[in-house]
């Protein structure tokens, strides 16, 4: 049985809360099953963000927090190096054989926490989120898009559309609040594309590329997880 | 808004056709008050809160509900839906935590006064000190009261035990108010998929008539006590009319039950009936222990689950029954008292076979590792743990 059990750790406006969102209604449209709980206290710029997704082939019963992940997102380098994250350290909890993506442009996990890692056989995976979402839709504010891009792109759990109808139904759906700040980025974000077309279609290319670079990179995986 | 037509409570609950949604358990709340054919809904959104009420305001703007406003707090919101009621209209609201026990004086009157109402109770953490997390021991504060108490498991349970709820209330032979409980924030925020009957069809109408009490008619004890007080005529008179209709509310209490059986498919769900070692559990701590369920069949360990959907009436028999073989009971709770373990521990002869946990307090998550654990040990087995924490 295929279940991965995510715990994202971002700062606040990266759009954690907003991806985790996606991710799930990507499983959805995909007929596939996901839950996802935010959490957050008085949230604001840079404060730490977490979002706990499990995605499945399979209906999912568990509810709250991701304790024990499978998967580890990390959207902003300071969580580690600043421990700006409600987990510490950024792994606690990690299962055996696990998945971590971090969005850095060098290595930033200090040598005894490689013992660490190692010893769990995790497949750690850096790459730089916020360099992709600047050069390719000029903000980084997709830097969620380029994460959760790498992360289907390597687990290949859902199709490209499913993935696009998504953040199709985020920009352009129902409105859609994770929280009271949500709102004041849409519009700063839209004032900057004009159209909220160009928006999505730039969030896609950043989501393209994601996919890409999992390819190019030989981490490409359909191993079933148990967990 | 789409027309509504009015359907057979029978139809509609049992057999309507249903659309699968991916929704959030406030949106599955406030779709069941939209299908519920609600007068009056009457809000206090205190934080911490769910979005129930705000999104209830939305479908009453959108022309599904005739009327609804916010009340000055709690006491205030809980007491004008006794009223409402009183005065033949069906009547919905949603609280939590801090809320509900600021409402509870209303509310534990709602049952002696024959109040047949849906209130939604949305649990965080009774205070102190603060936190906004989905603790569930305010669940305890009702199981006395002689409300009916509903807990759901999930975002499917919160759509079907609203709508049924409005249905049970109104039987002539239960006639008391319905809180469907549910944990928030891991319930109220996250999305699950939900089998939803059509927008188009509604309940019929509340039908005031048809009742143990004549709505406002204030000569027949003991709604007689809306108008006077009968301790102002005789202690003695008020006294026996207390005692009297204390056992009438238990009892209605009690015939609640065969419409759980009914339109719920009864007040408990058992998954592997010949286990060995069974998780009881309600609410959000049932998903856990279906979860601990899976793990274990991974592991090849022979355990079960007792999911308990309704909490009063208190499903004594057949928790029994369902336990009758069982060599150890482990129940998790999302609270440190214990409420359901105490009621288990009461329902059965064996009582030390059943172990009280694991509990997490102050709404913190309740890893189904945990349960693991506890299963292990009644087992026999050890484990050598492999995670860091």
């Amino acid at each position: 049985m295929k279940r991965y059990n995510i715990r994202i750790a971002g700062v606040g406006g990266q759009g954690v809360v907003t991806s985790a969102h996606i991710l799930g209604n990507a499983m959805s449209a995909a007929g596939k099953y996901a839950t996802l709980v935010p959490f957050f206290g008085s949230e604001k710029r840079m404060a730490p963000v977490e979002a706990y997704v499990r995605v499945s082939d399979q209906p999912i019963y568990e509810v709250g927090e991701v304790v024990y992940p499978n998967v580890i997102m990390i959207y902003h380098p300071q969580v580690i190096t600043h421990g700006k994250s409600y987990t510490m350290p950024f792994y606690s909890g990690l299962k055996e054989n696990g998945l971590v993506i971090i969005n850095t442009d060098v290595d930033i996990i200090p040598e005894e926490d490689w013992n660490i890692l190692k010893e769990l056989n995790t497949r750690v995976y850096m790459f730089p989120a916020t360099k992709i979402a600047l050069d390719i839709a000029g903000t980084e504010l997709a830097t969620n898009m380029a994460m959760i891009g790498l992360f289907f792109g390597i687990t290949r759990i859902v199709g490209f559309e499913h993935i696009e109808q998504a953040v199709r139904e985020r920009f352009l759906g129902n409105t859609f609040v994770a929280s009271g700040g949500t709102t004041a980025l849409d519009s700063a974000i839209e004032k900057k594309f004009k159209k909220k077309m160009e928006l999505l279609e730039k969030n896609m290319q950043v989501i393209r590329e994601a996919f890409k670079i999992a390819e190019e990179r030989g981490w490409v995986e359909e191993e079933a997880l148990t967990g | 808004m789409p027309e509504q037509r009015v359907v057979d409570a029978d139809y509609l609950l049992l057999e309507a056709p249903r659309e699968r949604k991916f929704i959030t358990g406030a949106q599955a709340m406030a779709e069941a008050v939209k299908r519920a054919n609600v007068d009056i809904a009457i809000a206090y959104p205190i934080t911490p809160q769910s979005e129930v009420m705000h999104l209830v305001g939305d479908i009453w703007a959108q022309g599904y509900l005739k009327d609804y406003y916010r009340a000055e707090e709690e006491y205030g919101a809980m007491s004008a839906i006794a009223g409402a009621v009183r005065g033949g209209a069906r009547a919905f609201s949603a609280t939590s935590g801090p809320g509900l026990l600021r409402g509870l004086e209303a509310i534990a009157s709602w049952p002696g006064h024959r109040i047949p109402a849906v209130l939604g109770v949305l649990t965080r953490v009774v205070n102190a000190p603060l936190s906004i997390q989905p603790d569930n021991v305010e669940i305890a504060y009702l199981l006395h009261s002689g409300v009916v108490v509903l807990h759901a498991e999930n975002q499917q349970d919160v759509f079907d035990f609203t709508l049924a709820s409005f249905v049970i209330s109104e039987k002539v032979d239960v006639y008391i108010p319905i809180a469907v409980c549910t944990e928030g924030f891991f319930v109220t925020h996250a999305k699950g998929y939900v089998n939803m009957t059509p927008e188009d069809m509604k309940l019929p109408p509340r039908d005031p008539y048809k009742a143990p009490v004549p709505p406002t008619d204030c000569e027949i004890p003991p709604a007689r006590i809306q108008r006077d007080a009968p301790v102002q005529k005789s202690n003695f008179m008020s006294y026996l009319i207390h005692a009297v209709w204390q056992q009438e509310v238990w009892s209605s209490n009690i015939r609640a039950m065969k419409y759980i059986y009914k339109y719920l498919g009864g007040p408990i769900e058992v998954v592997n009936p010949e286990a060995e070692v069974f998780v009881v559990a309600s609410g959000c701590a049932a998903a856990q222990g279906r979860e601990a369920v899976r793990y274990a069949q991974l592991e090849g360990l022979n355990v079960g689950l007792v999911k308990v959907k309704s909490i009063r009436p208190f499903p004594e028999k057949e928790i029994r029954q369902a336990l009758s073989r069982a060599k150890a009971v482990i129940v998790p709770e999302h609270n440190i008292v214990g409420w359901l373990a105490k009621e288990v521990k009461a329902a059965i002869p064996n009582s030390d076979i059943v172990v009280g946990g694991p509990r997490v307090y102050g709404g913190m998550t309740l890893p189904v590792e945990l349960i693991m654990e506890k299963i292990y040990n009644a087992l026999g087995i050890k484990k050598e743990k492999k995670v860091v924490v």
